[in-house]
């Protein structure tokens, strides 16, 4: 826990890196992602990953499922660690800290890394004690006016707040599906969290929902870097700045799939001009 | 399907989805369940029905003496009544909630929540399953071994303390004894609830920041709590019936002379009966002396309700908890 507050103060001093080059305000990077493999038991889902995700930017994870996205996202808060059989090789560096660090308590890192899920998921409690949990956990606020102050401010990030103002003490899984999941957006920032993490939000959303998010997913990207996994492709390439495509590798021995990390760059190379061949079959719809 | 097998199956009737075939298997097994679940209906209606109208003489008549009178030698004694045994069986389900139901529900949690899937933790799995299946009387003698008998183990651990504390033949050590009855049951009906939890809700909580004891509280624990609470009052209903353990542990039927209140706490180390023990003493009696054919059917008419009470009152928490479960 130390060491991450040491870090949040240090964060000028991060080397900016290869990609510094292409442009002259690259911002700084959040995740510094070398050589991650991670596995469940023998099987290995993803194998020797290497991306920077950077700060205030919308970085997108696409590719077939099963290509290990969601495996990948959940190292960044320590949420594999909730798996038994998983574990986890490489460097990850959140603002320059070893998030794997045997220092490092993963509780603290989930208060400051927020996790969207693919599927919407409040609590069976009222829609203010679901926005309210995790200050409560963190010991932020308790009850009373500072904490009707987070609840407002993070119901209003996540667009939710002139629909359910009347209506903070029912339950929230009396709101729709598009609701429910700016909900899950407005619990998480509630912590105040540094990134977001979200894993399909709209998957389970109709078009809708789905561009409601997006646009809010453009707001939020000024107070909060975010990595979001998409299966939809457009999605990735209206919503996001950068863009790392993910496939699967058949070992044609063992008939093992391990995730690879195909290619990572700016969205708009990504899909007008990719270097890798898989990643153009793929964003061109030529995928088999 | 193309449009030239869509055109076939409407050309074969009407609509081309009259029905074809009966479905006789399943027809069958429906009769056959029915007409179980009526012959086992019926029983009970009639064994419930003669117990009362046996019951009617004590209970139409004299209903309060009865509930307050206590064991006596004739049946026609104004004072017989079921009061020592409300108190014993009343003690027992208190001792049996309030150890039985934390130890439980802790193991549980424990076993789906901390334990590392392990051999070990796979194997005490299978014990508690066992031990779920093992005979009352088998824990009567495990009462009698630990909370009566003033016994020490491999002859050096001395247990003398433990019957010291109890009373020895009390109903102490008769709720502490059902109480590790029903335990089994308690951790595998709370284990069941603890994990029908959504893993989205446990995710959700370790996402924002929650420790594992503050997701057991604010998550696992008011999502299992019907459940759990089902499982508890269900198994302390068990231990309330149960008779063959009491017999090892001590509870007696001749030589009390005491008939304390029910809240009387004076009276939890002392000689003790139960409503259980008091209807098999009474049927047995009926030969020498018929009325307690009668006194029996009342006690069992008190114990029904008694437990009928309880698993009244687990419907009615449960479906509170579940109203608020959304
Ligand atoms: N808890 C787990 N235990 C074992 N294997 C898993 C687990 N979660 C995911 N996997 C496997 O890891 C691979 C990557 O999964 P995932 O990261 O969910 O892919 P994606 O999100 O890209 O669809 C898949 O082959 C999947 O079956
Ligand atoms: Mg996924």
């Amino acid at each position: 826990m130390a060491a991450i507050d040491d870090l949040t103060e240090g964060r000028g001093s991060e080397p900016l890196g290869e990609m510094a080059a292409e442009s002259p305000a690259m911002p700084e990077v959040v995740f510094d992602v070398e050589e991650l493999s991670v596995y469940y038991g023998e099987f290995q889902a993803i194998q020797d990953a290497s991306l920077k995700v950077h700060e205030n930017e919308i970085t997108a994870f696409i590719g077939p499922s099963g290509c290990g996205k969601t495996t990948l996202l959940r190292c960044f808060n320590r949420m594999n660690d909730l798996i038994e059989t998983a574990r986890v090789t490489g460097s990850l560096r959140y603002h320059g800290v070893d998030l794997y660090d045997s220092k490092v308590d993963a509780v603290e890192v989930r208060r400051r890394i927020g996790m969207v899920f693919q599927k919407p998921n409040p609590f069976p409690k009222s829609i203010r004690a679901n926005v309210a949990y995790g200050p409560r956990v963190a010991g932020l606020a308790k009850k009373g006016p500072v904490m009707d102050d987070i609840v407002e401010n993070s119901l209003r990030k996540a667009a939710l707040w002139d629909e359910v103002k009347d209506r903070l003490d029912d339950n929230a899984l009396g709101l729709s599906g598009g609701q429910q999941q700016r909900l899950c957006i407005a619990r998480a920032i509630a912590t105040d969290p540094d990134v977001l993490l979200m894993d399909e939000p709209c998957s389970a959303l109709d078009p809708i929902a789905t561009t409601r998010i997006e646009e809010l997913m453009h707001g939020l990207k000024d107070d909060y870097s975010i990595v979001v996994v998409t299966h939809n492709m457009q999605q990735a390439a209206r919503v996001s700045d950068r863009t790392a495509f993910f496939s699967v590798d058949v070992n044609p021995d063992s008939d093992n799939r391990t995730g690879i990390l195909v290619e990572y760059d700016s969205t708009q190379q990504i899909f007008s001009n990719p270097s890798d061949e898989r990643t153009e079959n793929y964003v061109t719809g030529r995928f088999g | 399907m193309t449009f030239s097998t869509i055109g076939t199956v409407a050309k074969r009737g009407a609509t081309g989805f009259e029905r074809k075939r009966t479905d006789l298997a399943g027809g069958l097994f429906k009769a056959v369940i029915l007409s179980a679940l009526v012959v086992s209906l019926l029983v009970l209606a009639v064994l419930l029905i003669d117990t009362v109208v046996d019951a009617w003489s004590q209970l139409s008549t004299r209903a309060w003496d009865f509930l307050n009178g206590s064991l006596r030698s004739r049946s026609i004694d104004d004072k017989l009544g079921v009061k020592q045994g409300l108190y014993g069986s009343f003690w027992i389900g208190v001792f049996v909630a309030s150890t039985a139901f934390p130890i439980g529900v802790g193991a549980a949690i424990y076993l789906e929540e901390y334990a590392a899937k392990s051999r070990l933790a796979a194997l005490i799995e299978l014990v508690i399953r066992n031990l779920a299946g093992v005979p009352s009387v088998v824990y009567g003698l495990l009462g009698l071994f630990l909370f009566v008998e003033r016994s020490t183990i491999f002859g050096f651990v001395g247990l003398g303390w433990l019957a010291d504390a109890t009373g020895g033949r009390s109903v102490l050590s008769a709720g502490l004894t059902l109480a590790v009855l029903v335990l089994p049951i308690v951790i595998i009906t709370a284990q069941e609830a603890v994990r029908s939890v959504p893993s989205g809700l446990k995710e959700g909580a370790y996402g924002l920041g929650a420790t594992k004891s503050e997701m057991v509280w604010t998550q696992i624990l008011p999502y299992a709590a019907p459940g759990i609470l089902t499982g508890t009052l269900l198994a302390m209903s068990r231990a309330i019936g149960e008779a063959a353990p009491l017999i090892l542990v001590g509870a007696i039927t001749g030589g009390l002379t005491r008939n304390p209140e029910l809240w009387d706490a004076s009276g939890l180390r002392e000689k003790f009966t139960a409503l259980p023990i008091i209807i098999v003493e009474w049927v047995s009696e009926r030969g020498r002396d018929p009325g307690f054919a009668e006194a029996a059917a009342a006690a069992i008419v008190v114990l029904l309700a008694l437990v009928l009470l309880l698993n009244m009152t687990a419907i009615l928490l449960r479906n509170r908890f579940e109203r608020k479960r959304g």
